[in-house]
């Protein structure tokens, strides 16, 4: 099976769920930046969750295909067509051999997903398919997708078989989605919640106060590897200098100009700027599907209310799962 | 025998076990044994660990841990987690053996490998031999990698070189070069922009992804700088084509 790719979009990546095991050797993560569209995506097509899929972002790709290919689109709508006729999202699609798939501008949400049954046929780089651009590792020959790229999938599992046979099944065509909503519910202002950071506390009480009461906004540098936001600056009781540890997805730093910068999945594995929060896990999707120039809020929580929400999106990942594999077997 | 440890939240997913403050050889032995006793024996939950100067970052899935700790009490992963790292750490054996592997790092100074030799000769009222003898002198600690892949954060350098950062960063660094910034020496393994006093480049691959572990060095080796010629450089980089 191959799929040619007629047009790249802005910036379409392979990304599976990240590269975990290998930060103590300098290695970035990557993944996907909204890893809720992503696993919804897999399941889908009846891949395993961490299965490489595109990544569109802002634009999307156009696609042509050379097999009959079982897909799935989730995440930020990119009012994709086949043909020309308008396709559902969330939801399994057998697209036709010699078909175009053809994505436009986003027209919600800011990233896209793209499954594939089987998956890519790409090597895996320290247990990895997701792409880090700036090292040239991982995905598609360790870059974004250009014109003219010829992708590959794997052999399919039985149950990437079950799935297109639901899928093509005349007596009964598929009419469910998967709820992407629950996931990730879009508002004009988002509130982001957050944890407070490791240096929370060395930050003078008027920043303290600032961040939940102050709108933030996305500045045009805003990519894979980090958020810089504008709005009022934050400052600390009195200057220290930290030296560098570890930080992870979500890690809300600020840098002397006071402007914090939320880290992203192709954050470097340490940081030596001081941390004033954490956005919470269950919010990063959220963080991940906004444009730049948006304008969010933060809000703070307690480790409770953090891992509650965490759980809650685990359990409506797992109802979607037990939902397919329902349909999987009548 | 080790009576104070920190666990601090780096959000629901990660936390941070400090086990000491400032830089210093003892700290991070501890820093190491943790490292290695958690790997050894790790919570369900646990995904990886990332050693810095004085603590470790531990990453985990806080469902995970839900799910296989389960307890009436309301007890929330990040105190599960921290209750398994008090308990790892009080039996922990300082004494238990840690490898210390010496890695030797060919360099070839000054010339354009080098070209700010001069300049850091020059700031210390030294000659550029004289600022080679000294940085080929030491063995020097990798307390951390990061920044890049493979970049290792080395303590350990004579003072008598120390040289501030250039005013200006260069908007590239070819990969493999070594410097001086401040009171520390690095090497870069890849490409990158960079402010650091540049001495010398060595030959030798400092981030090999296809390899395991995908890095020269590891946090714990000890670091030799030895000084080669051109003839020496060409070899090295013959071999590892």
């Amino acid at each position: 099976m191959s799929i040619q790719v007629i047009q790249p979009g802005l910036m379409t990546t392979i990304q599976d769920l990240g590269r975990f095991g290998s930060q103590k050797y300098g290695v970035v993560v990557s993944g996907s930046m909204d890893s809720y569209a992503l696993r919804i995506a897999n399941i889908l097509v009846g891949n395993s969750e961490n299965e490489g899929a595109l990544e569109m972002t802002l634009v999307g790709a156009t696609l042509k295909f050379t097999e009959d290919t079982l897909i799935a689109l989730t995440g930020g709508d990119f009012q994709a067509t086949i043909d020309g006729k308008l396709i559902p999202m969330w939801r399994p699609i057998l697209v036709p051999k010699g078909a175009t798939l053809k994505c436009k501008a986003a027209v919600k949400g800011c990233r896209g997903y793209m499954s594939f049954a089987g998956g890519f046929e790409i090597p895996t780089v320290m247990n990895s398919q997701s792409t880090y651009t700036r090292a040239h590792l991982g995905g598609f020959e360790g870059r974004a997708l250009q014109k003219r790229d010829h992708l590959t999938c794997k052999a399919l599992t039985e149950r990437n078989h079950a799935m297109i046979q639901l899928v093509t099944s005349k007596v009964e065509p598929i009419t469910w989605a998967a709820n992407g909503q629950a996931l990730v519910h879009s508002t004009q202002t988002p509130t982001i919640r957050f944890l407070p950071g490791t240096e929370f506390d060395r930050f003078d009480h008027t920043s303290q106060q600032t961040l939940v009461s102050q709108p933030y906004t996305l500045t045009t540098a805003a990519d894979r590897m980090g958020y810089r936001l504008a709005g009022q600056p934050l400052t600390l009781s009195e200057p220290f200098s930290l030296l560098s540890e570890g930080v992870t997805y979500g890690t809300i730093q600020v840098p002397p100009n006071g402007q914090p910068i939320i880290l992203m999945a192709d954050r470097q594995t340490t940081g030596g700027y001081p941390k004033i929060g954490q956005v919470i896990s269950a919010d990063l999707p959220k963080l991940a599907q906004l444009q730049p120039n948006a304008t969010i809020r933060f809000t703070q929580v307690t480790m409770e209310e953090a891992e509650r929400a965490f759980i809650e999106k685990e359990q409506i990942i797992q109802e979607i799962e037990q939902a397919i594999r329902l349909k999987l077997n009548n | 025998m080790m009576n104070k440890v920190i666990i601090k939240s780096l959000g629901d997913a990660a936390l941070i076990v400090q086990l000491g403050e400032g830089i210093s050889p003892s700290i991070h032995k501890r820093v190491r044994s943790l490292q290695l006793s958690l790997e050894n024996q790790p919570f369900k939950g646990f995904m990886e660990a990332v050693p810095s100067y004085n603590n470790i970052t531990i990453y985990y899935n806080p469902f995970v841990v839900y799910q296989a700790y389960p307890d009436k009490n309301g007890t929330t992963s990040f105190q599960k987690v921290s209750t398994f790292l008090h308990q790892l750490f009080t039996n922990l054996n300082e004494r238990s053996q840690l490898e210390e592997s010496i890695v030797s790092i060919p360099v070839l100074y000054g010339g354009q490998w080098g070209p700010d030799l001069a300049d850091v000769a020059k700031h210390n009222g030294l000659t550029p031999d004289e600022v080679i003898q000294l940085h080929t002198s030491e063995d020097y600690l990798v307390y951390m990698i990061g920044f890049a892949p493979g970049f290792p954060f080395l303590g350990g350098m004579d003072q008598r070189i120390a040289t501030p950062r250039k005013e200006t960063p260069r908007l590239a660094i070819p990969a493999g070069s070594v410097g001086i910034a401040g009171e520390q020496t690095g090497v870069y393994p890849v490409e990158t922009p960079g402010g650091w006093q540049i001495i010398g480049r060595t030959p030798v691959d400092l981030f090999l992804p296809n390899q395991s572990p995908p890095t020269l060095l590891q946090s714990g080796d000890k670091v030799r700088f030895v000084p080669i010629t051109f003839e020496e450089y060409e070899t090295y980089k013959e071999e590892s084509r």
